[in-house]
């Protein structure tokens, strides 16, 4: 087996029984370990009895492989599914909140979050809130842009990604 | 039929077939034990602290192979058990577990001896779980004990709240298990178990390196057979001594931190290290980069996250330690060019035997042999520190006899109280419990234990006055520099002291009083010539304890050591005491 020492994203799909203390055990098992936490979202699946994790990590061929091994020796998990170099569709919801804008403030945000598909998901005289879904990246850029402009007068906030696999080709 | 949760807490342990029940009441227990009173299906032992309970619970799992059961009640009783925990989990010890806790409606509300005993353990155990549903009862608890006992064995913890305990429900205990996210690996890989078997016949210095998996997985005799078979020698981890008898002509030693010099250098000049069941810890690696740097490597171990964790190896197999042994005793032929490798490791353990100066009136090595001569077939238990090292170092281990020891997490307090379980799971082996005077008092009020069940356990304190492991490192790399390390020193000796002399306060306690407190024999032994009776009296004590005190050479050191980082290459040998 070779390895390589370079740190890079990893994704990972977790299916975990839907019970009391299974999200501390997994993000326990990161922090008790130093294994490097990106993000890590967590919901009910089809089945009421499964939830699903979305993970994000940074590190390298070796650490990665024990991440694997340690999650798929934890009773509670019950499949690892490693996203990261696979076809998958990812999305992140972000929200910004604006306020204290003039009303030629307004205008541009509305324009700006049409270019960048933003949907403006709600509003009053002099704020606004914006609602992206895209992928993490991509709500990198769209919070960057925001933060130039309002950084006093904004408030955001992430979910973090969730990713599923993407149709494969004999399912088309 | 209905019955409540206390009744099919006690037909599940019967169904299990538990015999020996490690118990100790309290008000979120209480329940529970009106359920065992009178009990005649298993035996509920009592101890005196529910750190000395997990422990024996974990000595009888170790010494018996079977499942160590537990009972205590919330809060403190719960928390008293994390160690154990931590110590089973380490070394793969299967036990169950059982913790009362407050009614579900008063969990989170800070009630009267709550702790969150789950979130606690999560990250020390195989499986933790709160009972929250009467029905959920009695699969849960088949499936704890699935689970401690398959795969990698380890502890699982099971939380009672108590109106669970006295709900009633199904009266059923299921069969089966079902288990989604947990399917302990069966089978062996034969096209891997071939390309191992193909290495170890190229060979030229072939070397198996076997840890305490295979002594978990009963592997003992299927490895002797096979390694006489092939004729490649062997070297162990602590946690795997005794995998072969100590005097077997391939066995070279413990190789590690403390391993000797011949089974260090036989590791480290080794062209294949075809390791079994072991986590390739740092004590059994020293330097990383120089282990085994010569070798292919082969690694077989029920767990696959303990494969190229710490040690990138060649060929790794996943695979129960006994399967594989026994697999690969039907494919492996002998390594065709090995000659003259074992006799060379052989010659070079002759020439470098572990010795110590026999200059004093009683040093350790002494003390091993005597209990070697004594007993040459026993259950033997030891704490952590030198006591443990001398005893991993010296003991011959022949026939039947174990040895049981915090290998990984190093918990002292250990040794008596896995001494009574393994009394208690087998009483047709002796018991020796080796300790040295600083852990023994970490768990010693497990005599009356000991003493009310009636178990003729021999405890030898090894009495140098010091924690003598670290205070041997105080010497050897902090200029001698004796911190919070002498048992003797009081206030008024003053800060500065750093070697003994015969003006020391004396020793507290006096053990041999503390004996006779519990009603027991205890013998000081001060210099050699006295240990063979010392240990034919506490042969005669068949109904009872005994202890006995040896005085040992305050600052004797453990020797060889591979000081922490260096290569297994690099070994202290020899310590020159300055001005001693």
């Amino acid at each position: 087996m070779t390895f390589s020492d370079r740190p890079r994203k990893r994704w990972i799909s977790l299916y975990v029984e839907n019970d009391v203390g299974v999200l501390a055990k997994i993000s326990g098992l990161f922090s008790g370990k130093s294994y490097n936490l990106l993000s890590l979202t967590v919901g009910e699946t089809e089945d009421p009895t499964v939830s699903r994790m979305t993970i994000s990590l940074v590190g390298d061929d070796k650490t990665f492989e024990q991440v694997k091994k340690q999650l798929n020796r934890s009773v509670e998990v019950i499949k690892v599914l490693d996203f990261t170099d696979l076809a998958i569709h990812k999305k992140e919801i972000l929200f910004i909140k604006l306020h204290s804008l003039r009303r030629d403030e307004m205008e541009d945000v509305f324009r700006s979050a049409s270019v960048f598909g933003v949907a403006v998901s709600d509003y009053d005289k002099n704020s606004l809130l914006l609602e992206s879904v895209k992928t993490e990246s991509e709500n990198d850029e769209v919070l960057r842009y925001y933060k130039k402009y309002f950084l006093s007068r904004m408030e955001a906030v992430r979910g973090g990604s969730v990713a599923i696999e993407s149709l494969s080709l004999s399912d088309r | 039929m209905k019955i409540k949760g206390t009744r099919l807490f006690v037909k599940a342990l019967v169904a299990e077939g538990v015999d020996t029940l490690f118990a100790y009441p309290g008000g979120m227990a209480i329940d529970l034990f009106d359920a065992l009173y009178g009990e005649e299906d298993f035996r509920v032992v009592l101890p005196r602290h529910e750190q000395g309970l997990i422990h024996a619970a974990d000595g009888y799992a170790r010494a018996t192979g079977k499942t160590g059961v537990c009972l205590v009640t919330s809060g403190p009783g719960a928390t008293n058990l994390v160690t154990g925990i931590a110590t089973a989990n380490y070394d793969s010890v299967p036990l169950v577990c059982f913790t009362g806790q407050v009614p579900t409606n008063l969990i989170g509300n800070d009630a009267f001896q709550e702790v969150d005993i789950v979130g606690i353990c999560r990250n020390i155990c195989k499986y933790a779980v709160t009972v929250r549903r009467r029905e959920d009862l009695g699969r849960i608890i088949k499936e704890a004990f699935y689970i401690a006992r398959t795969g990698k064995p380890g502890p699982v913890l099971v939380d009672l709240p108590k109106d669970v305990q006295n709900a009633l429900g199904p009266d059923e205990y299921p069969a089966e298990v079902a288990i989604r996210g947990y399917k302990p690996s069966t089978g062996v890989h034969m096209g891997q178990l071939k390309k191992a078997a193909a290495m170890l016949e190229g060979a030229r210095r072939p070397l198996f390196l076997l840890g305490g998996g295979v002594l978990v997985a009963g592997a003992g005799k299927a490895m002797t057979a096979l390694a006489e078979r092939l004729g490649v020698p062997v070297v162990t981890t602590i946690m795997g001594k005794g995998a072969l008898p100590a005097d077997h002509p391939l066995y070279i030693g413990n190789m590690g931190m403390h391993g000797n010099v011949a089974s260090n250098t036989a590791v480290s000049e080794c062209d294949l290290l075809f390791s079994i069941g072991t986590r390739f810890n740092d004590r059994i690696t020293g330097k990383i980069e120089e282990f085994a740097k010569g070798a292919k490597i082969v690694h077989i171990d029920i767990d696959a996250a303990s494969i190229s964790r710490n040690i990138v190896v060649d060929v790794p197999i996943v695979a129960d330690a006994k399967e594989a042994i026994e697999k690969l005793a039907e494919i492996a032929l002998p390594p065709k060019h090995a000659e003259g490798w074992a006799e060379r490791l052989r010659a070079l353990k002759a020439q470098t035997p572990l010795a110590m100066e026999r200059t004093g009136d009683l040093c350790p090595q002494d003390v091993m042999e005597a209990i070697d001569a004594a007993f040459p077939e026993a259950v033997f238990t030891t704490d952590v520190g030198q006591n443990q090292m001398w005893a991993t170092q010296f003991l011959q281990l022949k026939g039947e006899s174990r040895l049981l020891t915090s290998g990984g997490l190093g918990t002292m307090g250990y040794g008596l109280p896995a001494a009574i379980g393994a009394g208690l799971g087998r009483p047709d082996l002796p018991v020796v419990c080796i300790a040295g005077d600083g852990g023994f008092q970490m768990n010693e009020q497990e005599l009356a234990t000991a003493v009310c069940e009636e178990l003729p356990v021999t405890i030898v304190i090894l009495n140098n006055s010091y924690l003598g492991n670290v205070r041997q490192w105080q010497e050897m790399f902090y200029g001698g520099r004796y911190s919070c390390t002498c048992l003797r020193k009081r206030r008024s000796c003053g800060p500065w002291c750093s070697s003994p002399s015969a003006k020391c306060p004396p020793y507290v306690p006096d053990f041999i009083k503390l004996a006779a407190s519990y009603g027991i024999e205890g013998i000081r032994v001060t210099e050699r010539g006295q240990l063979a009776d010392a240990f034919a009296r506490a042969k005669s004590n068949t109904k009872a304890p005994t202890l006995i005190e040896c005085i040992i050479d305050r600052e004797a050191d453990i020797l060889p050591m591979v000081p922490g980082g260096n290569a297994l290459s690099d070994m202290i040998t020899e310590y020159k005491k300055e001005g001693k």
